[in-house]
């Protein structure tokens, strides 16, 4: 009965927040009039951030060091802290310091808003431990949309790029604070802890002992669901009752994955004002997450198969679930999350139906349902160089982009970027699946065992960090190599599209006439559908085959 | 190069004051304000003040006078949660299955709710469906020694409360809470 209501309702709720965000987002970090209050700030920050004001003009390629820089240094920090956290203050459950490589990994893994976790957050870390990945979760999403504003502001035709640590600082205090501040009054109401007090002793009912793990949860997750980061506080992430405790709270989680990802979208538009352009695109991004929700939710609302012909009543898979967030809320999550590169999770995906798990995993591979905050539109700004180039190529005219030629180096860069997905995520899966590294940490049998594997790497190459948490991969070989794969699958996609940018907005603007391809059209909706689905299907079919199909084709074993 | 290093310095520095220090002080001072008990965990006391349980979080029960909860991937460990991460076609759902069939010993015609078979995402989902719940009434009420009619009107009023409470459609009962309540208002038997 409806119960495919609170998803169609949190999309548009989502969507309805989103434009207004847009607004605000543009104001900012890229006003077209000048503002007395957005001044003011300006100024302030220039005090206290130094010398190299806001105003210089800067090429991208500046822009990208600083950028680097930047992500070197708090790499280093977070390294050190989760090492040394037995030194370090806020340790009341007395939590020893992290393995090197698994310090690595994690550190990595929040530096580039994968936040993949190869640990569980009440066992190994300590509460200053898990402030400091709170804090990366701020600047590692506040990176992803500066680069984003650098990017559109390259492509209106502005004469600065901007200064990185400028916008980094106004994403995170102006945009992310507040957001996560108003978020995380409702998880307190609906009972999610926030307490500096370590974990409590409890005398059951029936006489033993429960240890309860808690701490300052309610910071932690707002910032999480919102900077599309996903990390959690807890090991089990959002099914946990400290993190998701009601039913309300699950959807509001939920529509907080999508909001900023969403924004996004319209702030490109804003900032190249080409806001029919942004809708299109916006449209096309809507209607791959839709149909990916409506097949997950089919698919998951089949039985748990190994409990075929026993005495139990028919219901849809609840293994790996948790009954308050209602029968539905799984699946929506499931997509939300992976289209995202958020990362969160309110189900354990390892135990999806093999046909569901296809959904998250899709979503993964094409990244561009609209994606991580900023980078969703920085991936999506390839495909639509492709999408154009591949209309020009069609007809015989030299493709445009916003009333710039594209040309052999912007395309050299754009397919390179698109490639390298595929190439991290199938070169991964054949070391570890030939390799003990991988067959050695699996945690069921058949096809299943290699969909976790499938599962890793996806989740590694499109910064998404969600698992199949079965899988044992807290070992030096997972760590280090899902570690790098992060790197290079961050890093890189944010850079191309800036060089590509850069180049483009070195060109001549070319008006536009009857001969140009139109990229705010329907037809431009439906081919850059068609670039996303044919890339991203003939790259990555075989692995859905070899993986969740297989498995649902095999008996129970 | 020396320069950025320094430049990202200063940003590092006043981001961690204010997305790190000043935001979680902020969230602590709200929750002190707008919820000062629920934000240590939704904790319950007994009388002598000691905690016995938090309301969000499953404890185990497998004495017949208490309602018991799904069954947990972690043994209701609420210090390392997690769930089992098997695969819906792993044999092991269908052991684990079994085993349970067995010990809550069914009649012929009656069939098993699905949670009280499948282990939840954290292992410690405090709910149970209504459906789960009155399947276990006989069981409490023979050892608490009342009549099964009773303990079902108690599921069906104390589901209708929660559901008005919690303001979702769900008919779900928080095992905990559920137990606490006859508890109170039942006695039981003494094991030997």
């Amino acid at each position: 009965m409806f119960t495919w209501l609170p998803a169609v309702l949190t999309l548009a709720a989502t969507a309805a927040i989103a434009w207004p965000l847009a607004w605000y987002m543009q104001l900012v970090l890229s006003p077209t009039k000048s503002n007395s209050l957005i001044e003011r700030w300006n100024h302030c920050l220039s005090l206290t951030l130094g010398n190299r004001s806001h105003e210089n003009p800067e090429k991208w390629g500046s822009y990208c060091r600083s950028m680097l820089a930047f992500n070197y240094l708090t790499f280093a920090i977070a390294f050190l802290v989760l090492t040394f956290q037995h030194y370090l203050p806020l340790n009341p459950d007395n939590k020893t310091g992290l393995e090197p490589s698994l310090a690595f990994h994690t550190a990595i893994s929040f530096v580039t808003n994968t936040n993949l976790q190869h640990y569980s957050g009440e066992v190994s870390m300590s509460y200053l431990s898990q402030l400091t990945l709170m804090w990366l979760q701020f600047i590692s999403a506040a990176t992803g949309i500066a680069v984003l504003v650098a990017l559109a502001r390259l492509m209106s035709g502005a004469k600065s790029i901007g200064n990185f640590y400028h916008d980094v600082a106004t994403v995170s205090i102006l945009i992310l604070l507040p957001l996560s501040f108003l978020l995380s009054i409702p998880l307190v109401l609906s009972g999610v802890p926030m307490t500096m007090a370590g974990s409590v002793e409890v005398q059951t009912l029936e006489g033993a002992t429960q240890t309860i793990a808690r701490g300052p949860v309610a910071a932690f997750v707002a910032i999480k669901q919102l900077g599309t980061n996903g990390g959690g506080f807890f090991g089990p992430n959002s099914a946990h009752p400290f993190e998701n405790p009601t039913y309300w709270t699950n959807l509001l989680s939920n529509a907080s994955i999508l909001l900023i990802p969403m924004a996004c979208v319209w702030l490109f538009g804003r900032i190249t004002q080409r806001m029919r352009h942004a809708h299109i695109v916006f449209i096309v991004m809507m209607l791959l997450l839709i149909s990916f929700t409506v097949y997950a939710t089919v698919c998951e609302k089949q039985p748990t198969r190994g409990l075929d012909n026993l005495p139990i009543a028919t219901s849809s898979n609840l293994e790996g679930k948790e009954l308050r967030f209602g029968p539905d809320a799984a699946p929506f999550w499931a997509v939300s999350t992976t289209s995202t590169s958020n990362g969160s999770v309110n189900a354990m995906h390892d135990s999806l139906n093999p046909l569901t798990s296809i959904a998250p995993l899709t979503g993964m591979w094409l990244n561009v349902e609209f994606g991580g905050v900023g980078v969703g539109m920085l991936n999506m700004f390839l495909f639509i160089v492709l999408a154009v180039f591949l209309a020009g190529m069609m007809v015989g005219r030299t493709p445009e982009y916003l009333s710039r030629k594209i040309e052999a180096h912007e395309m050299k860069l754009a397919l390179l970027t698109i490639l390298s997905h595929p190439l991290f995520i199938l070169g991964g899966i054949a070391i570890f699946a030939s390799t003990p590294w991988g067959r050695d940490t699996l945690s069921n049998p058949g096809s299943h065992g290699l969909s976790q594997i499938i599962y890793e790497f996806s989740s590694a190459a499109a910064n998404n960090g969600s698992g199949f948490e079965g899988l044992g991969d807290n070992t030096p070989p997972w760590n280090i190599f899902t570690g790098i794969i992060m790197l290079f699958a961050r890093f890189i996609p944010i850079i191309a599209p800036l060089a590509i940018a850069g180049s483009l907005s070195s060109k001549r603007l070319i008006p536009e006439g009857a001969g140009t391809f139109r990229t705010d059209s329907w037809m431009f909706g439906i081919i850059l559908l068609g670039t996303i689905l044919i890339v991203g299907a003939l790259l990555f079919l075989p692995l859905a085959v070899l993986g969740p199909i297989a498995e649902h084709l095999q008996a129970v074993q | 190069m020396l320069q950025e290093i320094f430049h990202s310095a200063r940003v590092i520095a006043l981001t961690m004051g204010v997305c790190g220090f000043a935001y979680t002080s902020l969230t602590l001072t709200s929750a002190l304000l707008v919820a000062p008990q629920k934000r240590l965990g939704s904790l319950v006391y007994n009388q002598q003040g000691i905690p016995i349980g938090s309301l969000l979080i499953a404890q185990n029960f497998t004495r017949s006078e208490y309602l018991w909860p799904r069954p947990s991937a972690v043994d209701y460990n609420a210090a390392a949660a997690g769930g089992s991460n098997l695969s819906p076609t792993n044999v092991k759902i269908r052991e684990r299955s079994e085993e349970i069939l067995r010990r809550f010993k069914l009649t012929s015609e009656t069939k098993m709710p699905a949670d009280l078979v499948t282990t939840s995402g954290s292992g410690l989902d405090p709910h149970i469906t209504l459906e789960a719940a009155l399947l276990q009434a006989d069981r409490i009420a023979k050892a608490r020694q009342v009549e099964t009619t009773a303990i079902q009107t108690k599921l069906h009023t104390f589901a209708q409360q929660q559901k008005q409470k919690r303001l979702d459609m769900n008919d779900l009962i928080n095992v905990l809470e559920f137990n606490l309540l006859l508890d109170n208002e039942l006695k039981w038997v003494e094991p030997k």
